[in-house]
């Protein structure tokens, strides 16, 4: 196993869109989801920069077994996502590894936004904005989930550093115009995103975008 | 490109952004109160029942709103895992990302809050002699057993939370990212995470202030960075007693502007 690059802008690739069996638009503030079969490269592109996307991976095949963050973090020992991570489940197996990210950090710590959290935060006024987790729910829904499968899901391309006095901050973006990060599954997952429409910090440059997001099946020999 | 009244929204949301951050981790930050000195002592007639929990075993119980949780590191090699889920509905439940980023701060101490995944507080953390307590890196699994200690009949907090989410007619879908009390865990510029065993002593403990009507699993199961190989976890005592609830001018109602939203939208819920 190669040592996790944290913090590092790794594993540049080429795959041609071209040969992607998959290759579609998110628009800003949407939610998205597909299956991601074994050993196929899902990438998400930042089209315009500084798009945060939250993401969750489920077990396609048991919904029970989901993406987790804690178990993904202790695995790696490191509080960071970038190229060398490996997605790890709550039940302690690999789901799928980060093989190229052209930014070098992404969050899984902050969780998604909501009406109700986004009320804490910023007032009762941002109340009836709409927010992730009505994408996730939304999204869940079509494969027979609910609010109680959300769990804390990875924040692709938002910078969220924490430092030596615990300090937690989401702060500006640093991916580029067109950034991806691509990742190989290692089982069978259902991916779940959302666009994220926050407008209440800098997660989205405080003006949400589209993304992009291609799937190229496994190279064969 | 953003046209005029986009970019002054764009500007407006900005600033109150860094006012808040300024705020969050600057005045609220010097307001919290000091840790609590290691030999305060509960008033005996507040105590309603005292726990043992074996190492390595967990514990379920329910707590009332305006009841305290007092959790005892007694020999100070110890780390509790906790999930607390709204006792009338469970599809309500702590939300460690939201206790984290609301607060500005990983770091969970005296004088914070636990949120819920619904804009509302699960806990305030009213007293606390150590300070040293984990939101990010979770609680052991049977992996984790394996990689720090061997193979061996090992509990670990996963089992024990799933275990322990059965009995409260739960299952693996109802158990989000545990809060660890004792769990001195840092976070190095590099982003790698560290261990501070200097900061749990025997006799810590921590208070939690129910806030809202909960069921609540924790688990006694070692760290999975706590660095020490032999699998030895000591027992812990849990004391559950009467609080006096929130008033208007509490510390952890009062810490930001945030705190006092959160319990806001949390009092409405009981307004009879």
């Amino acid at each position: 196993m190669n040592a996790p690059a944290h913090g590092s802008v790794g594993g540049a690739r080429k795959l041609d869109p071209a040969k992607a069996i998959y290759d579609q638009t998110v628009a800003a503030e949407s939610p998205w989801s597909h299956v991601i079969k074994r050993g196929q490269t899902l990438r998400i592109v930042d089209v315009e920069s500084q798009q945060a996307v939250d993401a969750l991976f489920y077990n396609a095949h048991d919904h029970a077994e989901r993406y987790s963050t804690q178990d993904t973090l202790r695995v790696q020992r490191a509080a960071y996502l970038s190229a060398g991570t490996e997605l790890v489940s709550s039940e302690g197996r690999t789901m799928a590894r980060i093989v190229a990210d052209t930014c070098g950090r992404h969050d899984t710590s902050a969780g998604c936004c909501s009406c109700e959290s986004n009320a804490v935060r910023f007032g009762e006024a941002t109340k009836y904005q709409h927010a992730c987790r009505e994408n996730f729910i939304a999204e869940l829904g079509r494969h027979g989930m609910t609010k109680r499968d959300i769990v804390s899901n990875i924040n692709f391309f938002m910078n969220v550093p924490i430092d030596a006095s615990g300090n937690f901050t989401v702060v500006d973006g640093v991916s580029e115009p067109g950034g991806y990060i691509d990742i190989v599954a290692d089982m069978d997952v259902l991916c779940v995103l959302s666009n994220c429409p926050q407008i209440n910090n800098p997660c989205n440059g405080f003006d949400p975008t589209p993304i992009r997001v291609l799937i190229w099946d496994a190279p064969t020999d | 490109m953003p046209n005029d009244d986009k970019r002054a929204a764009i500007a407006a949301n900005r600033m109150r952004y860094e006012a808040l951050r300024a705020e969050g981790q600057g005045a609220a930050v010097r307001a919290l109160p000091p840790l609590t000195p290691i030999d305060q002592l509960l008033a005996q007639d507040a105590i309603i029942h005292r726990e043992i929990v074996p190492g390595g075993w967990y514990w379920t119980v329910t707590v009332a709103r305006g009841q305290g949780l007092r959790i005892v590191n007694r020999r100070g090699s110890s780390s509790v895992s906790m999930i607390a889920w709204n006792a009338t509905d469970r599809s309500e439940r702590i939300n460690c990302a939201d206790t984290v980023k609301v607060q500005w701060s990983a770091a969970l101490r005296k004088g914070r809050l636990i949120l819920t995944d619904m804009g509302r507080v699960a806990w305030s953390i009213t007293e606390d002699t150590s300070g040293a307590h984990d939101a990010l890196a979770g609680g052991s699994t049977a992996a984790s057993n394996r990689t720090t200690h061997g193979e061996g009949p090992y509990r670990n907090t996963r089992d024990n939370f799933v275990a322990a989410a059965a009995k409260l007619g739960l299952d693996r879908r109802d158990i989000p990212p545990c809060i660890t009390f004792f769990a001195p865990v840092g976070v190095s510029a590099d982003g790698s995470f560290s261990w501070d065993e200097g900061k749990r002593r025997a006799g810590d403990f921590v208070d939690l202030r129910a806030e809202q009507n909960l069921v609540v699993a924790l688990s006694n199961c070692p760290h999975p960075l706590d660095p020490a190989t032999a699998y030895a976890p000591a027992p812990v005592e849990i004391i559950l007693y009467r609080a006096e609830p929130a008033r208007l001018d509490d510390p952890c109602r009062t810490a930001s502007v945030e705190a006092k939203r959160a319990f806001e939208f949390t009092d409405r819920v009981f307004l009879k």
